[in-house]
């Protein structure tokens, strides 16, 4: 098991080295984050100063090495919009991002499992279609629009929802305020999630009904509910864990789009502000933290499959 | 008993193509979804007939709401907001289909060539693969967009450079299990060009597999097409596609008081998305030769 994961890390190096080089490829085709200072108060003599300051006169490959440099010593360089430290500013977007894709995966998993398992028990009945159709609608329906929708009907028109921040302003932030900001946009990263999973769940547990140790244990007049809920769903947990790990880097990047609808002041908003201020150190940093997070990810789900299921051979 | 031997034979005469049509037909919803999906496809193509007024002209008063003379209202600045949807629907369309093309190709060519040859140049391209793959799509796609100036054709380019891993995955796993069989063997122990064996060989065994997957990068690549032009990273006003009519519901003002300026570019992207989906798992059970069990 360690020797396999150990292996695994040593793999994730190149791959993650490689994701740094295509990023700073891109940035450095961009142009410079100057050309965003610019203005009529502010002079050649000062931004050829900054220009030295920030690294920006060397060679592109030269400011890729100092800036790996930097981050082995953990280091991951200062905003050049904020001047504040890029692993201070992801430290203090990160947790509004975690809690908001954290409860979004525990309720999509809460409505998928059970609506997978019941769509792939009742194949071809009435429920089933309306499970599956349901799924793909709500797989097919662009984040941004269920958004607007939910907004329109619940703020505009109820006015019983906020619809921006993640507590009202001017009033000490509690857990039920918190909570009544999230509802919207948890809703809308639920409802796409779950729209995928239902039908991976449902197809992975369509298989599994067709086992021939399923068949025995049917044979052997044991009754529907326990071989359904006995013998089928212990197995059914491997594809539900590889839904978490798929959904990992869906989550990353779907909050951005969502964030920036609901004003959720987490990593994805911030991104999006990085990203229109060509802001590079932070969007290096950005887009190293979610690959690592992806790499991790991946990993996690393979070791969970050993956990899992004893019949994998980790080599 | 008389019946069932007749629609053995008819089953064993009948063609490829006709035993795919006939197993579409079964899954009602893709069947409805196919239909509408000509429907609007018509519609976009013949824009231009269809529309009764100039997408970019303005023809009435602002914001001026549904009646007789503009069945979806005019917007803000007073363009008939039908004509636009059937513009922004062949732009989107355009976009998804062209980004879809250009993935596939790309997906195709590298998993080919990866699965064939195998050792080194698996290796590279697998990791590269991996690379991309590792990358949260949608900020790859976000940075791109912010970097290269935003327009229809960047957009494309963009997003089709993005999406082939999955292809490429898919087409590898193909060719690894096909490199195997016999006619594969046979043709390169004939001495076949190598052009022939990738091309004419391997790749016709391994469409069905790839066309459903293209079916969900098309209605991928829509979604995010639209998602960028309202975050107006995407294609660029005066022309018209259904994410930046959506754009203007970011003004509370239209959200509130003009539903007519963006519920139906919205509704338009989910029943495109919807049926393009349906058609893929269709064709999924359709093309699959093991789905006549059931």
């Amino acid at each position: 098991m360690g020797k396999y994961i150990l292996k695994r890390i040593l793999i994730a190096i190149p791959v993650l080295i490689g994701i740094t080089i295509i990023d700073y490829g891109i940035m450095c085709m961009a142009g410079s984050p100057l050309a965003m200072l610019q203005g009529p108060r502010v002079s050649m003599g000062a931004l050829e100063a900054k220009k030295i300051a920030l690294g920006l006169d060397k060679p592109f490959y030269a400011q890729y090495f100092i800036w790996l440099g930097q981050l082995l010593h953990g280091n991951m360089g200062y905003s050049v919009k904020s001047y504040q430290s890029v692993s201070s500013l992801i430290g203090s977007h990160l947790g509004p991002t975690l809690l908001l894709m954290g409860v979004s995966l525990i309720i999509s998993l809460f409505i998928a499992i059970p609506a997978g398992i019941y769509s792939a028990i009742h194949q071809y009945s009435k429920g089933d279609y309306t499970v599956v159709t349901l799924s793909f609608l709500g797989s097919s329906i662009p984040g941004f629009f269920l958004s607007l929708l939910l907004i329109y009907v619940f703020t505009v028109k109820l006015g019983i929802l906020p619809s921006s921040g993640m507590s009202t302003l001017g009033v000490e932030a509690t857990a039920g305020d918190v909570a009544r900001h999230m509802i919207m946009p948890v809703i809308v990263l639920a409802a796409s999630m779950a729209g995928s999973n239902i039908r991976y769940i449902r197809s992975a547990v369509l298989e599994i009904l067709q086992q021939d140790y399923l068949r025995t244990a049917r044979a052997k007049g044991i009754g529907r509910f326990k071989v359904i809920y006995k013998h089928a769903l212990r197995n059914a947990l491997v594809p539900i864990v590889t839904v978490i790990g798929m959904e990992i880097p869906v989550l990353f990047g779907g909050a951005i789009i969502i964030e920036q609808v609901f004003s959720w002041p987490g990593l994805g908003l911030m991104t999006m502000s990085a990203i229109s201020n060509r802001d590079y150190p932070v969007i290096m940093g950005v887009c190293l933290l979610s690959a690592v997070v992806v790499l991790v990810g991946n990993l996690i789900t393979d070791i969970l499959y050993a956990l899992v299921d004893p019949t994998i051979q980790l080599q | 008993m008389k019946s069932r031997t007749d629609d053995l034979n008819k089953i064993s005469t009948e063609s490829y193509m006709q035993t795919v049509f006939r197993r579409f037909r079964r899954h009602h919803l893709a069947a409805y979804s196919l239909i509408i999906l000509a429907v609007l496809c018509g519609a976009a193509v013949l824009a231009p007939i269809i529309a009764p007024y100039d997408p970019d002209e303005i023809v009435g008063s602002f914001r001026g709401a549904p009646c007789k003379e503009f069945w979806l209202g005019t917007d803000q600045i007073g363009r008939d907001v039908f004509s636009r949807l059937l513009y922004a629907t062949r732009i989107s369309l355009l976009v998804g289909v062209m980004a879809t093309l250009i993935s596939t190709v790309i997906g195709v060519i590298l998993g080919l060539f990866a699965g064939y040859f195998g050792g080194v140049a698996d290796m590279i391209i697998m990791r590269f693969t991996d690379m991309v793959m590792s990358f949260p799509y949608i900020l790859l796609v976000l940075v791109a967009a912010s970097i290269f100036k935003p327009g229809l054709w960047n957009i494309i380019l963009i997003l089709g450079f993005v999406d082939w891993p999955g292809i490429a995955r898919l087409v590898r796993g193909n060719v690894l299990s096909l490199r195997e069989t016999n006619f594969v063997k046979g043709n390169i122990v004939a001495g076949m060009p190598l052009r022939h064996i990738l091309f004419s060989e391997i790749l016709p065994n391994t469409v069905a597999p790839i066309l459903v997957y293209a079916t969900s990068v098309l209605a991928i690549s829509m979604l995010d097409e639209a998602a960028l032009s309202f975050l107006g990273m995407g294609v660029q006003p005066p022309t018209a596609s259904l994410g930046n009519m959506l754009n203007g519901a970011q003004s509370l003002t239209v959200l509130t008081d003009q539903p007519w300026l963006w519920i139906p570019a919205g509704l338009m992207i989910v029943v495109l998305v919807v049926a393009i989906n349906f058609v893929g798992d269709a064709l999924r059970d359709a093309l699959d030769p093991n789905s006549e069990k059931r």
